[in-house]
């Protein structure tokens, strides 16, 4: 199977799985054999894709004639590779752990919740291949309609406001922003392909092109900006494995991946340093990054602390992304992967604390790591690698992030790394100070130990890759550094 | 024989047919009678949109009289859109209409219905084919006359208030339009309209082609409910029956979109209609008026029905704003959602029809936990509001695409704002709905799902939604060709 045989089936695969598991709604086990076969066929399909990138053979396939001059188009380029692999790989694992959860909490409609997450699934492959921005678009609002029923899973008043505050925010921007970005974009040079250097130079200039990416910044919603970061705290009243896989992987990233997708092939490097103004991003971003990090600070909750935790981190790649300087993009998109596995454990452990003793609440956690030794060991791992601190992968996408700031000389954005990486140690590190030092209140509310093995086995893996993100990044960079050598 | 006199049988039949309804007992035959009607005047439509694109416009001289004596009917590429639009909505709605009817009006009334319903088809389809500026006036009378007696025919007693008033501004309506066409014919005593064109060329600055002019332009406005002319719309749509909300609402305000076009670029001539008078402007600002407001106001309704009326006033003043450009690409866009918004608005009086059948009303109230109650029903209904919404993969969104790229392209800026605030509106009125169905629970959970005779009408028109909008080739190449057929070029 070639690279571009390979690019429409990991879009038929997930859309098929949904499919499959429908009709097999009414065998729970055989509908949970669906979900991991489609996961692992889509990882297989997904790698034969990389593998024929890595043969130089990039592959560009048109699905169909869509507007004058669009096709609905894909194509394999190594950062979309880097987001289908993270997506499609940690959908493996999260289908695993998901079975415990769901199980173990005996939540309703199980069925509709597989069917919506292999719908998700489809939705950020499509953005993860997308070929030109307006695919993307078209993708990236199935990502946001298929993930709406999969936040109000509950069905419940909270779940019913979340819901509202999710849906109202990511449909506002990307309506009332992103399309008339899309559309301006189109207007002006007549196509959307994503080309190497970017398409906008000589169409466009001034203050003019400074709006447009403004448009783009806020219009991404899924990037979570501030102001536009609402939706994710309000995302919380999912299930975990919801807000494990989707609102700390597929769906941010899809947001920050688009926001990067942008920067490199839209505007290209070269005409965003002329666009006047554009170091407003940078301060955009930095302060989300800081004020995300305050207000995590705050949380009692452990799914809203996460979720404040994620704006934060989305904004490190946000300001990567616009750094401008080669080294900090190669930083951005390490983040995308080393947030992701990180980010990923964490709200594996929240849910396999939540499983398996109730607890929710940060100041319950007194003790909880003799009892879920396991679950806590992993939570620590990944709460270093949020702070950045080796043999983690968060390590890895900071020390290019520095570098990349140093090649222009960027004091600002070292500032605000450096203020972050206080505040980040200033939330995770007491958690994991409870959890093994404190004594458990006496008596215990509830007896437990693990949650369910699945989901263990999920996080200690996760944890694992963590890890292995800071081991073998020699090979994620140099794969990622042929972005830059097409884009110079 | 089809060949040739299709233009007129296209009228013809239903004008025949109507009678015939009469004459039969009430029960299930007029039905019958009707739906034959409305498929032959489908595949009379689809074979004239093919005829139109093969060769080029066809004219059709009614009696053999020559024009500009006699009547012409005349089917070029914007009208051949317009007579689908109408044809395929009636083949659509009829078939619902045989469950549909019987619960919602009146048992003695039943034959009397299907003859004023093919009378009000072959009105909307008169108007779109003739040539001949008073015979067009006929026809509006015809469809006039035959909606008030189906908008009365509601259950409700409030729709004979509905449709008086609705005859009270149609009236108007009507007059105004035969008071500018008296004043045409006045000044060059002919009503062919491609000879009233060359003729009004040599008097066009007279005054009483301007009061012509406008009294026709809004004559044309109040039939079409453009902002602040809409009022008599709201009540008309919630008030009649499922079906004839559905028909009137997918088609009746298209048409007169369409007699606003033919008169404004086809008799006048664009030069006249929007150099001269500040037309364009005029339009733009009523209708940006229209779509806010009408928004604005469909997010308050707690009538489904009524809700969706409000979103119709707002629907159309996109439209109007598209039409108000005069650049090809917003004519493209306006006459792109002519034919788009028909596909939405059909469906989601549909779904509703498919609510009242099972729950005897649209209210708010009566929707909830709908969600579980009619599953199918309520999919087709979001599916069909995500289209209005405006979301990727629907037809909406090929609207919405174009519609804004036609502003972008004007440098309208403020328009693109309006537009995108609409779509967010739209989102919050069928958000409403959505969350009633689907988080508020029923007082009786058992599933009562529509039978399928309606729900095969309304997913054929929601899956319509997302076919033309995956697959948008067939209405952007009718729009194009109709918008080069508006600015004077080859159609």
């Amino acid at each position: 199977m070639t690279g571009a045989e390979a690019l429409p089936l990991a879009l038929a695969i997930p859309l098929l799985g949904s499919v499959l598991i429908a009709l097999l709604g009414r065998w729970p086990n055989l509908r949970e054999a669906a979900t991991l076969a489609t996961a692992g066929g889509l990882f297989l399909v997904v790698l034969q894709v990389l593998f024929g990138l890595l043969a130089g053979e990039p592959a560009e396939v048109e699905l169909m004639r869509f507007l004058p001059g669009v096709p609905l188009a894909l194509h394999s380029e190594p950062l979309s590779i880097l987001f289908a692999l993270v997506a499609s790989g940690l959908w493996i694992v999260t289908s695993v752990y998901a079975i415990g959860y769901m199980r173990g909490n005996n939540e309703k409609h199980q069925t509709r919740f597989y069917v919506c997450f292999a719908v998700a699934i489809f939705g950020a492959m499509g953005v993860a291949f997308a070929a030109n921005l307006l695919t993307l678009f078209l993708f990236y609002e199935v990502l946001t309609l298929s993930t709406y029923p999969l936040v109000t899973h509950k069905g419940d008043d909270n779940a019913r406001r979340g819901g509202r505050v999710y849906l109202g925010v990511l449909l506002a921007t990307s309506i009332g922003l992103l399309l008339p970005a899309v559309i301006w974009v189109y207007s002006e040079t007549g196509t959307l392909d994503f080309r190497p250097g970017g398409i906008l130079e000589g169409h466009m200039g001034g203050i003019a092109a400074t709006a447009l990416l403004m448009l783009f910044l806020f219009g991404v919603g899924k990037a979570a900006v501030m102001p536009v970061h609402r939706w994710l705290p309000a995302a919380m009243v999912a299930p975990t494995p919801v807000s494990a896989l989707l609102h700390a992987v597929a769906v941010v990233k899809a947001g920050v991946f688009t926001l990067t997708k942008v920067v490199l092939y839209i505007f290209g490097l070269d005409f965003l340093r002329e666009v006047p103004y554009e170091v407003v991003a940078v301060y955009l971003a930095g302060f989300t990054l800081v004020a995300g990090s305050v207000v995590a600070l705050y949380q009692t909750n452990i799914k809203r602390m996460l979720a404040y935790s994620t704006i934060s981190q989305l904004s490190y790649i946000v300001l990567a992304t616009m750094v401008l300087t080669p080294l900090a993009e190669i930083g951005a998109v390490v983040h995308i992967v080393a947030h992701a596995v990180a980010k990923i454990t964490l709200f594996f452990a929240a849910g396999a604390i939540y499983v398996a003793s109730k607890k929710t609440e940060i100041h319950q956690l007194d003790g909880i790591g003799y009892r879920m030794p396991v679950t806590m060991g992993a939570f620590a791992i990944a709460a270093l690698s949020m702070i950045g601190v080796p043999p983690t992968g968060g390590f890895v996408s900071k020390w290019y992030m520095i570098a990349g700031a140093f090649q222009h000389d960027y004091y600002f954005v070292l500032a605000v790394l450096a203020l972050s990486t206080a505040l980040n140690a200033g939330y995770f590190l007491p958690i994991v100070f409870r959890a093994f030092f404190r004594r458990e209140p006496e008596p215990p509310a509830r007896d437990h130990g693990e949650a369910p093995v699945t989901m263990v086995a999920a996080l200690a893996f996760t944890a694992l890759l963590t890890l292995l993100v800071f081991v073998f990044n020699g090979p994620l960079v140099t794969f990622e550094q042929v972005i830059l050598e097409v884009a110079p | 024989m089809i060949d040739q006199h299709f233009l007129a049988l296209l009228v013809v039949v239903p004008l025949l047919a109507s009678p015939l309804c009469l004459l039969l007992p009430n029960g299930r035959l007029p039905w019958l009678l009707a739906t034959a009607v409305a498929w032959v005047v489908f595949a009379l439509a689809v074979f004239g949109v093919f005829r139109v694109y093969g060769d080029g416009p066809v004219s059709y001289w009614m009696g053999g009289w020559q024009p500009p004596w006699g009547i012409e009917y005349r089917l070029d590429a914007l009208n051949a859109l317009v007579v689908l639009i109408v044809a395929a909505i009636g083949a659509v709605v009829v078939p619902f209409a045989g469950r549909s009817v019987p619960a919602e009006v009146d048992g003695a009334n039943i034959a009397g219905f299907y003859a004023a319903f093919l009378l009000a088809l072959c009105g909307l389809l008169g108007i779109a084919v003739t040539g001949d500026v008073f015979n067009l006036f006929v026809f509006l009378e015809i469809s006039s006359l035959a909606s008030y007696t189906l908008i009365s025919q509601g259950r409700n007693r409030r729709a004979l208030v509905s449709a008086y008033q609705y005859l009270i501004f149609g009236t108007i309506g009507a007059t105004f339009l035969l008071i500018g066409i008296g004043l045409l014919y006045a000044m060059t005593g002919t009503l062919n309209m491609a000879d009233l064109a060359r003729r009004l060329a040599e008097v066009e600055q007279t005054r009483t082609v301007f009061t012509g002019f406008a009294f026709i332009v809004v004559g044309a406005a109040i039939k079409l409910a453009l902002f602040p002319l809409h009022l008599w719309l709201p009540n008309a749509y919630t008030h009649a029956p499922s079906v004839v909300s559905a028909f009137l609402a997918a088609t009746a305000t298209k048409v007169a979109v369409y007699v606003l076009l033919r008169f404004t670029f086809t008799v006048f001539g664009l030069e006249f209609s929007f150099g001269a008078a500040p037309l364009s402007l005029i339009l733009a600002t009523l209708a940006v008026a229209a779509i806010l407001v009408g928004s604005v106001s469909a997010v308050t309704q707690n009538n489904v029905k009524r809700l969706l009326a409000y979103s119709s006033v707002a629907q159309i003043g996109y439209m109007v704003v598209a039409i108000a450009m005069v650049t090809a690409l917003g004519l493209t866009a306006a006459t792109l959602h002519l034919f788009n918004h028909a596909l939405m608005k059909g469906a989601l009086f549909l779904a509703l029809g498919c609510v009242v059948y099972r729950m005897g009303g649209a209210d708010m109230d009566s929707l909830r936990g709908l969600g579980r109650k009619m599953p199918l029903t309520m999919a087709a209904f979001v599916v069909a509001g995500l289209s209005l919404i405006g979301v990727p993969l629907t037809a909406g969104f090929i609207s919405k695409w174009y519609l804004v790229l036609a502003a972008i392209e004007l440098g309208w800026w403020p328009i693109v704002a309006v537009v995108l605030v609409g779509s967010l509106l739209a989102a919050i009125y069928i958000w409403r709905v959505v969350e009633v169905a689907y988080f508020r629970e029923a007082d009786d959970p058992a599933r009562s799902e529509a039978p399928w005779s309606l729900l095969a009408p309304t997913w054929l028109l929601a899956l319509a939604n997302i076919y033309f909008g995956l697959d948008a080739r067939l209405p952007v190449s009718l729009a194009e060709s109709a918008a080069s057929v508006m600015l004077g070029g080859a159609p």
